[in-house]
């Protein structure tokens, strides 16, 4: 079990395993992630990665940022390539032929690599039970080919495949809700975070490492260049994301959801829109449907989310 | 030595993978490889093998987990056919070019469209340039003991490539024949203990599998590549030949048969060889100096030993049972690339036959022989590339 | 004669040394430079651990100064200092100014 108290001050005392010289742009909200949900545990820990920006900035040529045991083979299967990985560890455990150290493995996965064509082989290994935390970098499209749509992509949001045009204003869809179709895998831990609230992030991270079996995390992500931000502010957005509740954080732990981090005082969505080109046709005179229509999703998804709490709620104090 | 049986191509090869005793598997089933995995896995359920089931969601996440657990460092293995092989695909060069020894039986399958489950090698044939060993089998027995020799040679310190070992699905898979099993602790000898290299398992020394690896670099790794394929034939030779002092059985890169002092010949891989040389005996009875070439190692392809062992002939046939669609059938190509470096090359045919399990029947390889005789007098060829075996 | 180069490369293109991409540089990207002003520092650490680039050098749990070898200016650690009495303990200057 992972003991060092979550502050800052003890955390930095820790020797880093993922490290700088990675080419992910300046102030990508990806890497963050990565470094405080390996910060968060001083588990040994195997990773394996999808295709991605973050793949492909971290692994290039003789240069890897990665300071534990990684592997990358393709776009779709992180979840299956770990869980040969984690297949093998079992099996020369289980003969006796390497010692059992407490392994712990991660996939990371883009939103692409696991809301779309990794969907399957993620949906394959949490139902086959391994012993894995599946953790979903989201920045809401494809960004290492040039910001084309994906299953997470949010309504209205403008990409190079959904462009805001004259006749259909980006995104006609909105997005696929992965962190509760993991939950319905009955695992027995899922859970969303954002690495503007690290605590609550390491947390999650903690507690799914005590869990044994699968685990998945979705982990909202900025991405300045696809968002069409500024490089200053990943944290931010991803502060804002939470405060609007676009964003809630919550946990599905054996089928019980808790929200973890409540917003003092719920923002209109807009807060988090209005600083993204992404969305900024959604501003425009005669827009005002989307601007609507988004805040509609995100009452009604909160609410939601609420009530489910709530009854959970209840039902713990019942028992 | 070991107990005589009989059994089909897919109960030996399942047998041979219970010898090994592979550390991880990851199967998905696909007819007519399912019942080889079947087979294994109730090895499994009655704890005689101590393999690692990963039971994928498809062939794709099969090959993937066959991946990260030959990076992890430990023996692999899986079997698959046809579509299966066909979605494997782009994992099949991430396995070669990460160069991880995974063991794969194919039990050959033709390829949709139309859907059909039947044998022919347009599957293999396809994966052909994926960067993994193939070995070709005539019969059940040879596809057992291609399997085991399988894990020396991808294994092999000098090679560490994945290897398919192929037999005709139906034909071969699901017949049964007399096979001569190796003792247990033989195989286990003969297999030895395997040792991945830079495995990921090792926490005390991470290591990154899989970069990107741009213009800067790209070429000289494939080129290193292709330095190993060109190793390949040896170790198979060697392994072959400790092999043969367990077995008593011989193998090479091909087999001949009656094809020394031959003057035609049939070029042809796996079941269909056993047909073709009954028809051999019949000419050769005849009086026609008739032979036959069977490869068993078709990747990495031996141009030059082949070219040596048909060097002498007046006329060749080169059967194939997959077609390249506006090409030549993939087999054919191989031949005339060994044909090249002849001075006075003999004029050949490629006659497609077979395909989707269509029977391959002694007519027509007399069809082909009678063919043969006459280009070898007349020196003329019609057309190169026919089918054959087609229904009025 | 020289050993080719594809002869010395690592089979199946695997990286051996972890945490080599230390060897790569990227301070150059920067346009803009992140600068401390300690006084107005309280210690937080926020700036630490939102660095996507781990660039803020942080020693026995002290905020020291930055590692301008890797820094890519990004500013998300100015944006988020919170500062003494609302004066920031970080501030983005255009680099070579
Ligand atoms: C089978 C396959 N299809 C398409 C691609 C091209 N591709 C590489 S990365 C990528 C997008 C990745 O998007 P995502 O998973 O969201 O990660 P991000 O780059 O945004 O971090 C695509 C489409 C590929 N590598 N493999
Ligand atoms: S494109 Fe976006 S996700 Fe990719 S490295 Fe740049 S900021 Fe990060
Ligand atoms: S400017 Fe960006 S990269 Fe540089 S230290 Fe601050 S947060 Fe890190």
């Amino acid at each position: 079990m992972t003991t060092i108290p979550l502050r800052l001050k003890e955390l930095s005392r820790q020797e880093d395993r993922f490290a700088y010289g990675h080419r992910m742009c300046a102030g990508c909200g990806a890497p963050i992630v990565v470094k405080q949900v390996l910060m968060a545990t001083d588990y040994p820990i195997i990773a394996a990665n999808a295709t991605g920006c973050l793949e492909v900035s971290t692994c290039i040529s003789e240069y890897t940022a990665w300071k534990i045991p990684w592997i990358h083979s393709a776009f779709e299967n992180a979840a299956a390539t770990i869980s040969g990985v984690e297949a093998m560890y079992r099996s020369l455990v289980r003969q006796g032929r390497i010692d059992d150290r407490q392994v712990k493995f991660i996939a990371f996965g883009g939103d692409g690599g696991t809301y779309d064509i990794g969907f399957q082989s993620l949906s394959g290994a949490m139902e086959r039970g391994h012993d894995m935390l599946y953790i979903c970098y989201d920045n809401e499209a494809y960004m290492n080919t040039g910001i084309q749509r994906s299953s997470a992509t949010p309504f209205g949001a403008n990409t190079t495949t959904c462009p805001a045009g004259e006749v259909i204003p980006g995104k006609p869809q909105n997005r696929k809700d992965l962190t509760r179709i993991m939950a319905a895998h009955n695992i027995p831990y899922a859970a969303q975070a954002s690495p503007g609230h690290w605590m609550d992030l390491m947390k999650k991270v903690r507690k799914a490492f005590e869990i044994k079996g699968p685990k998945f995390m979705n982990i909202i992500a900025p991405c300045n260049r696809g968002w069409r931000s500024r490089t200053d502010d990943a944290i931010m957005l991803s502060k804002l994301a939470v405060d609007t509740c676009y964003w809630p954080l919550y946990e599905i732990e054996n089928g019980v959801t808790r929200i973890t981090v409540k917003p003092r005082e719920k923002k209109p969505v807009t807060e988090f829109l209005k600083g993204q080109g992404r969305f900024k046709h959604m501003f425009a005179p005669g827009h005002e449907w989307m601007l609507e229509q988004a805040q509609e999703y995100v009452d009604r998804e909160w609410e939601r989310l609420q009530k489910e709490a709530a009854f959970w709620a209840e039902e713990e104090k019942a028992e | 030595m070991g107990k005589i049986v009989a059994v089909t191509g897919n109960e030996a090869v399942a047998e041979s993978l219970r010898q090994v005793n592979p550390d991880v598997c990851a199967a998905y089933p696909i007819t007519p490889a399912t019942d080889l995995m079947q087979r294994f896995s109730s090895f499994i359920s009655d704890g005689k093998v101590d393999t690692e089931m990963v039971l994928v969601e498809s062939e794709h996440s099969a090959m993937s987990a066959c991946i990260g657990a030959a990076a992890a460092g430990g023996r692999v293995a899986t079997a698959t056919s046809s579509q299966g092989l066909a979605l494997m695909w782009e994992m099949l060069f991430i396995a070669a070019g990460d160069r991880l020894p995974i063991i794969m039986p194919v039990v050959n399958r033709a390829l949709s469209a139309p859907l059909n489950i039947h044998g022919d090698h347009s599957d293999t044939m396809g994966a052909r340039d994926s960067g993994w060993i193939q070995l070709y089998s005539e019969t059940a027995q040879e596809a057992y003991d291609n399997a085991i020799q399988a894990f020396r040679i991808g294994e092999h310190p000098d090679i560490r490539l994945p290897v398919m070992v192929c037999m005709d699905g139906f034909i071969v898979s699901h017949s049964i024949e007399r096979v001569e099993y190796l003792e247990d602790s033989e195989v286990k000898n003969f297999v030895g203990e395997y040792r991945q290299v830079n495995p990921l398992l090792d926490i005390d020394h991470p290591k990154s599998y899989g970069p990107l690896i741009l213009t800067d670099l790209y070429h000289e790794y494939k080129r290193a590549q292709h330095e190993v394929m060109t190793k390949v034939k040896n170790v198979v030779l060697e392994v072959a030949s400790d092999f043969e002092k367990l077995s008593g059985r011989k193998y090479g890169l091909f087999e001949t048969y009656r094809l020394e002092d031959a003057e035609i010949a049939i070029v042809i891989l796996s079941s269909a060889a056993g047909t073709t040389k009954d028809v051999v005996d019949r000419y050769r009875d005849k009086g026609i100096k008739a032979g036959l070439l069977k490869p068993r190692m078709f990747r990495p392809f031996p141009y030059e030993d082949v070219a040596a062992a048909l060097r002498h002939l007046k006329a060749i046939a080169v059967l194939d049972r997959a077609d390249s669609f506006g090409g030549y059938g993939p087999l054919f190509s191989e031949i005339c690339g060994a044909v090249m470096s002849m001075d006075t090359k003999p004029p050949m045919i490629n006659r497609i036959y077979g395909l989707g399990g269509r029977d391959y029947m002694p007519d027509q390889a007399e069809k082909v022989f009678d063919e043969l005789i006459g280009i070898a007098e007349t020196g003329k060829v019609g057309a190169i590339k026919e089918y054959i075996g087609l229904r009025e | 004669m020289k050993e080719p180069l594809w002869k010395k490369l690592t089979p199946g293109s695997v990286i051996l040394e972890p945490g080599s991409s230390a060897k790569f540089k990227t301070g150059s990207w920067r346009s803009m430079r992140p600068r401390w002003i300690e006084e107005n520092c309280i210690q937080c650490l926020f700036c630490w651990i939102y660095c996507p680039d781990m660039s803020v050098i942080v020693e026995d749990g002290k905020r020291k100064g930055f590692n301008y070898d890797y820094c890519k200016g990004c500013g998300i650690c100015a944006l988020e200092c919170p500062g003494k009495k609302g004066n920031k303990a970080i501030v983005m200057e255009k680099e070579g100014s």
